[in-house]
């Protein structure tokens, strides 16, 4: 999948290339990795000085060049609402400031204002209010503008759905589903209050100057239609009219595009020492994500080694009791598994490729602020 | 502790039930028994049968079933007080169904309705009545005459409720989870709290403040209360009661009793040479007095009665008081004294038992010398005072009426006013006040509002004990652990600060006992070989084989063998022969047997066990589980009996069957706890693992869990409380206990599971405060609704004219023509669903210009004033108005109910806490991105500082923290029930631990989480997992006030006080300290006076007093000199110059020296 920010490079692994020179092992583990014992993780914070190991004559300065070579993307899994990918080669702050934007940052479209015409439900009003609020809605943000304070609802800004069920008395309860709102493209069809103005038309609370059927495609319903909004009983009913507008994560979860997104370091399991036999068993067994499996050495030996490190989820069984000195736990520094769970608006590899636009926003303006 | 002799074999061989085990040998006791029976089922069947608030439904059940026809009974004809063949008389006392009259029709009605129309719930007492009419005494009878009526407890036998399933209770509007047990007075929900008192009847030593030895006795009989304390001082015993002005000689009263010769009183007490040297120098003293008859002893104590009467009547009062009052419930038959007598040798040889070996004193605050009044007892006593106030007051009426005019008819029941009784029981229940003039009984806060903030709340009212003693006593004695309170009285729920300690709770399986009758016990005593003890010498009552049996304090007799006695007694309850809470306690040191059968014993059930073998096996609770069998089948085929405090005594129970015992052998386990937990009580029991925590933490948590704010009741939605806090998405606890299950906690919980990271974060959590992620608080988590009620009366006045209510004025143009009118629909009221905001009308209301002009032309428009109801709330805030609610009260007057509604998010400064006692504020909030986030993508939902648990010391807030994520991530809900690691009732930490590891966690439940700000592992493993948080009442918008300058007292002219009046904040005497100690003088200066309240004054320089000035001349002038010759102005606070005048009013003349500045 082509993504913006993704540079292809030459054959180098996970290993950060080499200076001239190379640092003790020792400094090297705690320059490149975590290092996760029983007690307490060491080494969380790394080196951020170029010069750090200048004395040894290693650089760990930072170059375009250097990025260039290391930095790699590579995408794991990928459905239509999560995706988990790799990317290696950059500081953990670069990596949390892809998080950070794909959380709070990056923009959708969620349901601001509600117009109660009629509520006779046990949900109070507000309480059904911020329900509809966190319903995730199939619209693409960037079709629209942001509402700023002084705007008038318009088919930029706007999205108008409708909500109108009824339980009819006698009849067996009624679960009222995200699926019921029902997208209004013509705008709202409320009147306003206000005494009608000699005007031909009567005010509503939108001015649509064309359908929003124009502007999108596909219509802009609900995106899950399962979600429970309310109960009613026999008799009961609500009507309402629900306006949906543009903003960011930072103002209220319920536009964060991410239901979350995180990373996590890439696990290293490193035995130390050959482990054997019936040790070897009781390692294989301690782990619960099966991280060691047994290898045949021929004449009745066994052996444990490391087969997927990276399902590791770190509970400490294979460091606790004798196999301590062992089994050595770290993560790489560097390498960062990223996952992205989408609420729905847009998939998740779009909303990644947003947050690096924002992000690349971001540096220009400090750039042009600088300059 | 028991002794199993021969006899206690036997009888225990007869009782055993045909498939019991062969007694158990050493060998088979050794044996490692595998399973254990699972006796849980017994919790939820008890539950059942008997609800939560059982003993004041019971108790009340009691009285309008058997103590209101009693009462009526004992004073069923009244007659005329000059012809006493004019009479009335009450037959066949009954209590109909709850309903009121209207327009003479009875209507019935529910509970709800009451709370909704602030009504009473009450239900009229009917008599079938007969009288005589007029001087021919005409004999007439009617039969449905009702004498008043009473409030009805909910839930109890005459209540609609009573036995309804689910679905009808919703159809009553009724919560199901509700417990009853209450009275809904004036549509307030009133609780009458369980009294404690001192056991009455029972023989009490102790000592009092001067270090004496007394015997005590407090008597309570129909007829009379009193108290009979004999003590001994300088070696010498007297009597000391109220009605003698002096203490007398206790052999002087034995003599007056007929107990004339010396020999005989110290037989009486014992003849062991001991008594008789203590017994000396009291005989000593009566016989220096020359008192050797019965008539000298009587004339010596006439002369010292309190109050002699009227003259002539001095003689022989006091032997009227020896009878009547002296220990008064002992009865005198025909004159006979001997009882008597042998009650006060009794009480001697227990004194005298007590001085010479000290363990053999009471213990005022034994449980088992305690007894729990409960509101059937109360309201019997307060029914029988009013009956006997109406029934005088009839007499009295009659009296005059014939006095006045000969003719009137001589009809008893026209006299009898039947609201005496009505409005003297509504009023006592809705003030709280008890006042019953002839037991000189005047109590207040005898019932309370019942509190609905929160489920727990209510149920934790219905078990609440108020103590006897005034709060305000430093001693520590009673408000210390009991060790006789286990498992009867929760020892963790009790409320911090003056009544610490004083006022208890019940626990889970508490019952409290009420009156059974009393005749056929005694009788049975008899016949199972009690001999009486008017035929027994006083040699022959203390013989060292024979046992005192005293039955409810009364001494029946003596039993010479105690224990067969004791025995078949108890065999003859197990069978159900006599009643399951009669009690039989053998006192081995005291030589008694005590029966009891008196109410307000509390007392529990627990499994009989045949020398450590359960009577309930295995089949029985299959049994159970399949429906076929119920606790009350236990109770009838003698597997599980009730115990009181007293009998506990001479059983040894064992926690659980098989566990053995280190110095306990197995054979002489009488009986088995149903389960641990159940020493704790309702609100105690939602603790998880609480014998992990530090004691006191417990009992914080108990006063906090009663502040949470959750689901209150079903009905909460249709309630008309005038103020109710509700979570807007409460849950239930991931991790659960067996008593949250039992009350249903589970579905009306207070809290929310969230997800808490144990660690520093930011810094503005020192001080218990707690870091808070916004987007869990936009998603919903702490979210609350706040309703209030708001009530407006439509007034009624003289003339036929009333308020009336006016749609919005409006003007021409239709636009309203106040802004503040905007929530009011066209019929005036405020439009439910509409946005209320400060300074909003929500009920337009008018009220006539002329309110008392009597009858006069209809009312014009203009007659009218605006006098409408404005919401005062906060700026800024939106409100809704929830609910308009119209209804009449009994004065037929139009009340309208405003339910305005505010949902809140939680901001920072609102109070949240765990199930352990740690509260703490939101000191921050912060976004989501910034938290700390774990591997797995888990963001917690609030952060707490790990400083919060070393002096703590809550383990089982961490343990919550364990058994929680395990139950999340393995699908179930873990238990935490109290002290149940060894029943499964509680899932160990190895287990938990397991669960972990499995899923993928650290056994220990610290994950690695990754700084949401920097990004990279944070420096240690962090503790993280759900905890159940709790949010209580105390939220900072209600409390939040600041004012520049603003409204003044009137007289004062100084700031108003307090937040409700937009109040300054007082720079008081410490802060005014403090700024003299730093020197900073002008502001002193300018705080007290300048902000305050200044005053110019004239002062007269000559004579110091406080002039005018006088303003069309433009002088100021001094009134007292007659001149303004020297006069001054001056700045002093308005409070002073106040002060001065006072002075002078009370005739002191300050005057003020004025110098040059
Ligand atoms: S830390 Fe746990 S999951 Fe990781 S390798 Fe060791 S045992 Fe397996």
């Amino acid at each position: 999948m082509p993504k913006k920010g993704t540079k292809s490079t030459k054959g180098t692994d996970d290993e950060p290339q080499q200076q001239q020179n190379k640092l003790p092992d020792h400094l090297e583990l705690q320059r490149t990795r975590v290092i996760c014992k029983a007690g307490a993780p060491t080494h969380t914070e790394g080196f951020q000085y170029s010069g750090a190991y200048a004395a040894m004559g290693v650089d760990t300065s930072v170059s375009v060049d250097k990025f260039c070579m290391n930095f790699k993307v590579e995408v794991k899994r990928l459905t239509e609402d999560d995706m988990e990918f790799d990317m290696i080669g950059v500081d953990a702050s670069i990596a949390n400031a892809f998080r950070r934007i794909l959380i709070a940052e990056v923009p959708t479209m969620a349901i601001e204002k509600v117009f109660m015409v009629d509520n006779t439900s046990v949900i109070a009003d507000e309480v059904l209010s911020h329900r509809l609020g966190l319903i995730p809605l199939d619209a693409d943000p960037r079709l629209f503008d942001y509402m700023s304070e002084n705007d008038v609802p318009n088919e930029r800004n706007t999205i108008v759905y409708k909500l109108h069920v009824s339980c009819q008395k006698g009849s067996p309860r009624l679960t009222v589903k995200s699926g019921q709102l029902e997208w209004l493209p013509e705008g709202s069809q409320l009147n306003m209050a206000a005494p009608a103005q000699s005007g031909n038309k009567q005010k509503t609370y939108t001015s649509f100057s064309q359908s929003q059927k124009d502007i999108s495609k596909e219509s802009l319903g609900v995106k899950f239609k399962d979600i429970t909004i309310a109960r009613l009983g026999p008799g009961q009913a609500i009507e309402l009219e629900a306006h949906a507008v543009k903003g960011i994560g930072k103002v209220h979860a319920k536009w964060s595009p991410v239901a979350t997104a995180w990373y996590k370091m890439l696990p290293e399991v490193v035995l130390l020492k050959e482990i054997k036999d019936d040790d070897a068993e009781k390692l294989v067994k301690k782990c619960p994500v099966n991280v060691f499996d047994i290898e045949d050495l021929g004449n009745g030996e066994k052996r444990a080694v490391v087969t997927k490190p990276r399902s590791c989820t770190l509970c400490r069984e294979c460091v606790m009791g004798p196999s301590e000195e062992q089994v050595r736990l770290t993560r790489v520094r560097d390498h960062f598994i990223f996952t992205i769970e989408s609420t729905g608006a847009l998939p998740p590899e779009v909303l990644f490729t947003e947050a690096v636009k924002i992000l690349e926003e971001k540096c220009e303006r400090v750039i042009s602020e600088l300059s | 502790m028991t002794v199993a002799d021969d006899d206690r074999e036997c009888a225990e061989a007869a009782a055993k039930d045909p498939n019991a085990l062969p007694a158990p040998t050493y060998k088979s006791l050794a044996a490692p028994v595998t399973k254990s029976v699972d006796k849980f089922a017994l919790l939820p069947a008890f539950l059942k049968v008997r609800g939560l608030v059982k003993e004041h439904i019971d108790s009340f059940n009691y009285f309008i079933t058997k103590g209101i026809r009693n009462i009526v009974k004992a004073n069923n004809r009244i007659e005329a007080r000059n012809d006493p063949s004019i009479f009335l008389r009450y037959n066949n006392v009954r209590v109909g169904a709850p309903s009121v009259q209207v327009e003479y029709i009875a209507e019935n009605i529910t509970p709800h309705f009451c709370r909704l129309t602030d009504r009473t719930y009450s239900a009229p007492v009917i008599a079938d009545i007969e009288w005589t009419v007029g001087k021919q005494y005409d004999l007439k009878r009617k039969p449905q005459f009702i004498i008043g009526y009473l409030p009805i407890m909910l839930r109890s036998h005459t209540c609609v409720l009573n036995g309804k399933d689910e679905a009808e209770l919703a159809r009553y509007g009724e919560c199901p989870l509700d417990p009853g047990g209450y009275f809904v007075v004036k549509g307030t929900e009133k609780v009458i709290l369980i009294q404690e008192q001192l056991s009455k009847n029972r023989i009490i030593i102790d000592t009092d403040s001067k270090g004496r030895v007394i015997a005590s006795v407090t008597s309570s009989t129909h007829e009379i209360k009193s108290k009979t304390v004999i003590f001994m001082e300088k070696d010498k015993i007297y009597l000391q009661l109220n009605q003698f002005t002096k203490s007398i000689p206790i052999i002087v009263v034995m003599k007056a009793m007929g107990m004339e010769s010396d020999q005989e009183v110290v037989q009486m007490v014992g003849r062991d040479p001991r008594y008789g040297d203590l017994l000396y120098p009291s005989i000593q003293e009566c016989a220096f007095e020359r008192i050797y008859t019965q008539k000298q002893a009587l004339q010596y104590m006439d002369d010292k009665v309190m109050y002699p009467g009227a003259g002539n009547q001095k003689e022989g009062r006091s032997k009227s008081i020896l009878r009547d009052v002296f220990v008064a419930h002992v009865p005198v038959n025909n004159g006979n004294f001997r009882p008597k007598c042998i009650y006060t040798a009794v009480m001697l040889r227990r004194m005298m038992d007590a001085i010479l070996n000290a363990d053999t004193f009471d213990d005022k605050d034994y449980v088992g010398n305690k007894r729990l009044e409960l509101s059937g007892q109360l309201i019997s006593l307060l029914f029988e005072d009013l009956f006997k106030t109406m029934n005088s007051n009839a007499v009295e009426l009659l009296n005059k009426a014939t006095e006045k005019i000969h003719s009137s008819p001589l009809d008893l029941s026209l006299h009898i006013k039947t609201d005496i009784i009505t409005n003297g029981l509504e009023r006592a229940i809705s003030t709280g006040n008890w006042d019953i003039k002839r037991f000189r009984m005047h109590r207040k806060g005898v019932s309370q509002v019942l509190s609905r903030l929160s489920y727990m709340a209510s149920l934790g009212y219905m078990t609440r004990i108020t103590p006897q003693f005034e709060k305000t006593r430093k001693t520590s004695g009673p408000r210390a652990l009991q060790p006789s309170q286990w498992g009867m009285l929760c020892p963790c729920d009790t409320p911090e600060g003056e009544a610490c300690g004083l006022t208890k709770n019940l626990a889970l399986l508490t019952h409290v006992t009420t009156d059974q009758e009393e005749g056929p016990l005694m009788n049975l005593c008899y016949n199972l070989g009690v001999e009486d003890l008017s035929h027994l010498s006083g040699e022959e009552i203390h013989a060292s084989y024979s046992f005192l049996v005293m039955f409810n304090g009364l001494i029946l007799g003596k039993h010479r063998q105690p224990q067969r006695f004791a025995n078949a007694m108890r065999m003859l309850r197990r069978s159900g022969k006599i009643g399951e809470f009669v009690s039989i306690f053998v006192n081995e040191k005291q030589h008694c047997i005590h029966i009891a059968s008196d109410g307000g014993r509390v007392c529990r059930p627990l499994i009989i066990a045949d020398k450590g073998i359960s009577r309930v096996k295995e089949h029985h609770m299959k049994e159970l589980r399949d429906g076929i069998r119920s606790f009350d089948d236990f109770l009838r085929d003698g597997l599980i009996e009730y115990l009181d405090v007293n009998e506990e005594n001479n059983a040894l129970i064992a926690l659980y069957e098989h566990e053995d015992q280190d110095d306990v052998q197995r054979s002489s386990i009488t009986h088995i706890e149903i389960e641990p937990l159940t020493i704790l009580g309702v609100v105690a029991g939602l603790i998880p693992y609480p014998h992990h925590n530090q004691s006191p933490r417990n009992t914080y948590q108990c006063a906090m869990g009663k502040q949470a704010m959750g689901n209150v009741a079903y009905n909460q939605l249709f309630r008309a409380d005038s103020l109710l806090y509700l979570l807007v998405y409460a849950q239930r606890p991931l991790l659960t206990t067996k008593t949250i299950e039992l009350v249903g906690y589970d579905k009306l919980g207070a809290g929310q599971n969230a997800t808490v990271a144990v660690m520093s974060f930011t810094g503005y959590d020192i001080e218990d405060a707690i870091v808070m992620n916004k987007s869990s608080l936009d998603r919903g988590f702490g979210r609350c609704i706040a309703m209030k009620k708001y009530t407006v009366t439509k007034e009624k006045y003289d003339g036929g004219f009333s308020d009336r209510i006016v749609k919005p004025q409006r003007g021409k143009d239709g636009a309203l023509l106040k802004q503040n009118m905007r929530a009011l629909d066209e019929d005036g009221f405020a439009a439910p669903g509409q946005i209320i905001r400060n300074h909003d009308i929500y009920v337009n209301k008018q009220t006539p210009k002329n309110t008392n002009r009597g009858s006069g032309p209809p009312l014009t428009d203009r007659d009218y004033k605006d006098s409408p109801a404005v919401y005062k709330g906060v700026d800024g805030e939106t409100t809704v108005v929830d609910r308009v609610m119209l209804c009449s009260d009994t004065n037929d007057r139009l009340i309208i109910k405003c339910i305005i509604r505010h949902t809140r998010r939680p901001e920072v400064g609102d109070k949240f806490s765990s199930r352990h006692g740690q509260k703490g504020v939101c000191g921050t909030i912060v976004q989501q991105e910034d938290f700390p986030f774990s591997e797995r993508g888990i963001c917690p939902d609030l952060i707490m500082n790990p400083h919060g648990f070393p002096s703590r010391m809550t383990i089982g807030k961490m343990i919550e923290l364990l058994g929680g994520k395990a139950g999340v991530s393995s699908g179930q809900f873990h238990y935490g029930s109290a002290f149940g690691e060894p029943s499964g009732n509680a899932d160990t930490v190895e287990d938990i631990s397991y669960t972990l590891v499995k899923h993928g966690f650290s056994y220990n439940g610290k994950d690695l989480l990754y700084s949401g700000i920097v990004g990279h592992p944070v420096q240690s493993y962090i503790f993280m997992g759900p905890i159940y948080y709790q949010k209580l009442k105390h939220m900072v918008i209600d409390k939040m006030h600041a004012r520049a300058s603003g409204p003044r007292v009137l007289l004062t002219r100084q700031p108003t006080e307090g937040r409700s009046r937009d109040g300054g904040l007082r720079l008081g005497e410490m802060e005014r300290d403090c700024l003299i100690a730093y020197g900073a003088s002008m502001l002193i200066f300018e705080r007290l006076l300048i902000s305050s309240d200044p005053y110019q004054v004239q002062v007269c320089r000559k004579c110091g007093l406080l002039g005018y000035y006088n303003h069309k001349l433009k002088t100021s002038y001094c009134s007292m000199c007659k001149n303004g010759e020297n006069m001054a102005k001056m700045r002093m606070p308005y409070a002073c110059k106040l002060l001065f005048q006072e002075l002078q009013a009370m005739n002191v003349v300050p005057r003020l020296k004025l110098t040059e500045g």
